[in-house]
């Protein structure tokens, strides 16, 4: 039976990992993901699981040494956050190249500079190009979900790309809340075991892990990349069906909230999307009909989900906890390109909100849904909410 | 070695999968000197097989339990020349390529 | 007993090369032999080695896809991090084997190689983490004193007045300054580790501290004069040759620090003098022409006599001392 614990996002994670029992966990402590860290280490202490746990001395040996474990062909995981991301960024890209079933929870947090801890989406963003699957949990239940959900996804052998399981750093990291966690023989049964297409250990084959790569093979071999990332999409929608059996909690590309007849759409990702779904509460009583997509997997981007979902609504407000300097804001400029084959396009507006962890309240994001019903959403123009003008 | 025609055959992961394969590349038209050895000379002590850097030395243990050098595997012997300057004897010497044009 | 030529031979003859003909390392270069000694080593001990390499002139000129010539399992991540690399499956294969997963019952060892770029520079915080933390893995660096893979571009393990394009000897300068770093010294003050200084001059000894390496149970690094021929500007068959004359002048002593202990692994009978090493050496050559460049030479010469002495008292100071 499953239990409901009242516990932290990093609680949460840490139970969702104990679960998946990885042969190898190599993890340095950074705020805010720390938690996630020491719990897993007292399960490490107490006996709780016998992972082999490396407590390296920066991200970027982090990273490291779980490239050589899963490259060795144990199950291996590790989390990070912002600069600690920043810090693995070369090693984060081999280890998608090495076609690596790495998973690791991202306590989302705003990158440096000015240094600041709490959560914004700038370290998602700044490696959503490294070849990784990218997943975006709300709440401490999808934090703990998607993790699980990610192992099996990662290690599909047609997919065998690392993920990255996102939760807001502070937000969702440390709120307390009620989650409820499966089984542990439930989850062990759902992720079952790996079996490495390619182990280092395995020493009667000897097989040449990370070669120079010169003109005449690296473009096949992101090719290839792609591919995994093509069969992940593919992939998706039965290891979401297959989890729902075990779990009863349905997932999908996107989390669909009152948009059966929705005219004025609201898109945002992670913890804001439980304030905007009240605010979109609060419209719906006023008879507008206001609605919300909040995207659980941001990469492989879910761009045929987004051009069905929004084609022929009255106007789609996009929002971002991160700039893209000198550019268009990451989602948004991706929803609108989701748009360009859409039969009728909707107005569409970009807001930036919430950098470096400020407070996002239900009055801020009534703003952009004021706009777009008044018809002044510009589609060249990032605004910002809650900023000091 | 396979050369790949799509990025559909290769294996992924970049990963070579087979040990060994550089052998199917001969480093020996690199070579411009061209080592000899004086099998009189030679006191078969093994020095230019231990050192040779390209492992283009051939060495035996015989049955009576003597070392014997075989002698030079043209294939990958780029002709550093590192085993005639080891050799204690002086049993092997450099001699220009262009001596073995046919 | 040590390894022995026969051995080596007959492990070649039943097993093949662990490391294989076919690499595209320079003509002379010395980076393969530490490669085929160590892997050699490993097998004739019966163990199974798995190897790791840093980005460098050993890394790109033996794995060019789709060729390899490693003939045992091999893995290169970055340049920086070899050492965070080779801890990381180590640790699987103590996970894997605890929890009745693996395949082999062989004993595995785990050799990193790495050059000075990718050991005193970049990837030292790698190495000091790894070594730390008490992996059970030998890390070997190829010593060739300089970025030779991409030049000849100036490291911490370059020696004063040797030429280097990033710090080069010009009209008013004689290049480095700076001496090298003592890295031995800094892996050895770990305290858990065997450490040692080895030469392309001497397999037997180098086989001899990859042998007590790898029989350590826990972390192992050896430095191995190893030079690159091409920007040393020597002749391509005399890189041993020249590590011989690096003993015998001090600059390079063989010694092994065991856990606090120090041995000094050999002891010439006649020592000669540091310039005799110096001009034997292309690339000290444009220095050498500036007049200044003698004071240095001297300041090395006492460093050398001073650091040799300091061994010997070490040695008679710690002996059977082991600190861990």
């Amino acid at each position: 039976m499953p239990t409901k614990l009242a516990i932290t996002g990093a609680a949460a994670v840490a139970h969702a990992m104990r679960q998946i029992n990885p042969d190898v966990v190599a993890a340095y402590p950074i705020t805010p993901q720390t938690p996630i860290v020491e719990y897993f280490a007292q399960f490490v202490a107490d006996g709780v699981v016998d992972t082999v746990m490396v407590p390296v001395e920066s991200e970027h040996s982090a990273m490291s040494a779980v490239v050589g474990s899963a490259a060795a062909g144990a199950r291996t995981m590790t989390a990070t956050a912002a600069n600690g991301l920043a810090l693995m960024f070369e090693i984060v890209y081999i280890a998608a190249s090495m076609r690596l079933p790495i998973v690791m929870p991202i306590v989302n947090r705003a990158l440096s500079g000015p240094i600041n801890i709490h959560g914004d989406h700038s370290d998602a963003y700044a490696v959503r190009d490294a070849g990784w699957i990218q997943l975006m949990s709300e709440n401490s239940q999808e934090a703990y979900d998607l993790t699980i959900i990610a192992t099996k996804l990662a290690e599909r052998e047609e997919v065998l790309t690392p993920a990255m399981v996102n939760l807001d750093g502070f937000i969702t990291s440390h709120g307390v809340e009620g989650v409820e966690i499966l089984d542990d023989e439930v989850v062990k049964d759902f992720v079952g075991q790996w079996e490495p297409k390619y182990p280092l250990l395995d020493v009667d084959n000897p097989i040449t892990h990370g070669p120079l790569d010169l003109f005449d093979y690296y473009f096949e071999h992101h090719r290839q990349q792609q591919e995994g990332l093509k069969n992940a999409y593919k992939a998706l929608p039965e290891v979401f069906a297959e989890y729902e059996k075990i779990s009863g909690r349905k997932y999908d590309f996107l989390d669909l909230y009152k948009m059966e007849d929705a005219e004025y759409v609201m898109v945002v990702m992670n913890s804001a999307a439980s304030t905007a779904k009240y605010v979109v509460d609060e419209l719906r009583e006023k008879g507008i009909k206001a609605g919300l997509i909040k995207p659980w997997v941001f990469t492989p981007f879910p761009k045929k989900e987004f051009l069905e979902a929004l084609d022929g609504r009255k106007a789609v407000v996009v929002l971002d906890r991160a700039m893209s300097f000198g550019k268009e804001a990451p989602l948004y400029s991706l929803v609108k390109s989701a748009l360009y084959e859409a039969k009728e396009r909707p107005m569409i507006g970009s807001y930036v909100y919430g950098l470096g962890g400020r407070d996002v309240t239900p009055a801020m994001l009534h703003i952009p849904f004021e706009e777009a019903m008044k018809g002044e959403l510009d589609p060249n123009e990032e605004r910002y909410l809650g900023l000091k003008e | 070695m396979p050369k790949y025609d799509s990025w559909k055959e290769m294996p992924i992961a970049g990963v070579i999968d087979k040990p060994a394969t550089a052998r199917e590349y001969n480093t020996g038209t690199w070579r411009i000197m061209r080592p000899i050895v004086d099998k009189d000379a030679c006191i078969n002590c093994m020095q230019c097989w231990l050192y040779c850097p390209d492992m283009a030395i051939d060495g035996i243990v015989k049955e009576d339990g003597k070392t014997e050098m075989v002698g030079f595997n043209y294939d990958y012997c780029k002709g550093c020349g590192t085993c005639a300057k080891v050799c204690p004897v002086n049993a092997i010497t450099m001699k220009p390529e262009t001596e073995f044009l046919k | 007993m040590p390894v022995n030529m026969k051995q080596l031979i007959n492990l070649v003859a039943k097993e093949d090369w662990p490391f294989t003909q076919g690499h595209r390392l320079c003509p002379g270069c010395n980076a393969p032999m530490v490669a085929k000694w160590a892997t050699m080593t490993a097998k004739a001990l019966g163990y199974e080695p798995v190897v790791g390499a840093a980005t460098g002139c050993l890394e790109v000129s033996t794995t060019i896809y789709p060729f390899t010539a490693w003939n045992v399992p091999y893995i290169h991540n970055a340049f920086e991090n070899v050492a965070a690399t080779i801890s990381g499956a180590e640790a699987a294969y103590r996970s894997l084997k605890n929890r009745g997963k693996l395949k082999t019952d062989k004993p595995i060892k785990f050799i990193a190689f790495g050059g000075d770029g990718g050991t005193y520079d970049i990837g030292l915080q790698s190495l000091s983490g790894a070594v730390e933390r008490g992996h059970d893995f030998l890390y070997i660096l190829y010593d060739n004193e300089g970025y030779m893979n991409t030049g000849n571009q100036r490291s911490g393990s370059t020696p004063p007045g040797a030429d280097a394009t990033t710090e080069p000897v010009g009209k008013v300068k004689t290049g480095k300054v700076q001496f090298k770093k003592n890295i031995v010294e800094i892996i050895g003050a770990h305290e858990n580790v065997y450490a040692a200084t080895a030469s392309t001059s001497d397999p037997f000894d180098f086989m001899a501290k990859v042998e007590k390496g790898l029989k350590h149970e826990g972390p192992a690094f050896i430095a191995v004069l190893a030079p690159c021929v091409r920007f040393w500007r020597i002749p391509e068959s005399d890189g041993p040759k020249i590590t011989k004359l690096a003993v015998e002048t001090k600059y390079w002593p063989l010694y092994e620090i065991d856990r606090g202990v120090y041995k000094i692994t050999r002891k010439p009978r006649n020592f000669k003098p540091i310039e005799e090493y110096i001009r034997s050496i292309g690339r000290f050559r444009k220095a050498l022409q500036h007049p200044e460049y003698k004071e240095v030479i001297e300041e090395m010469q006492k460093y050398v006599d001073t650091r040799w002495e300091r061994l010997l008292k070490f040695e008679e100071a710690t002996k059977g001392m082991y600190l861990r």
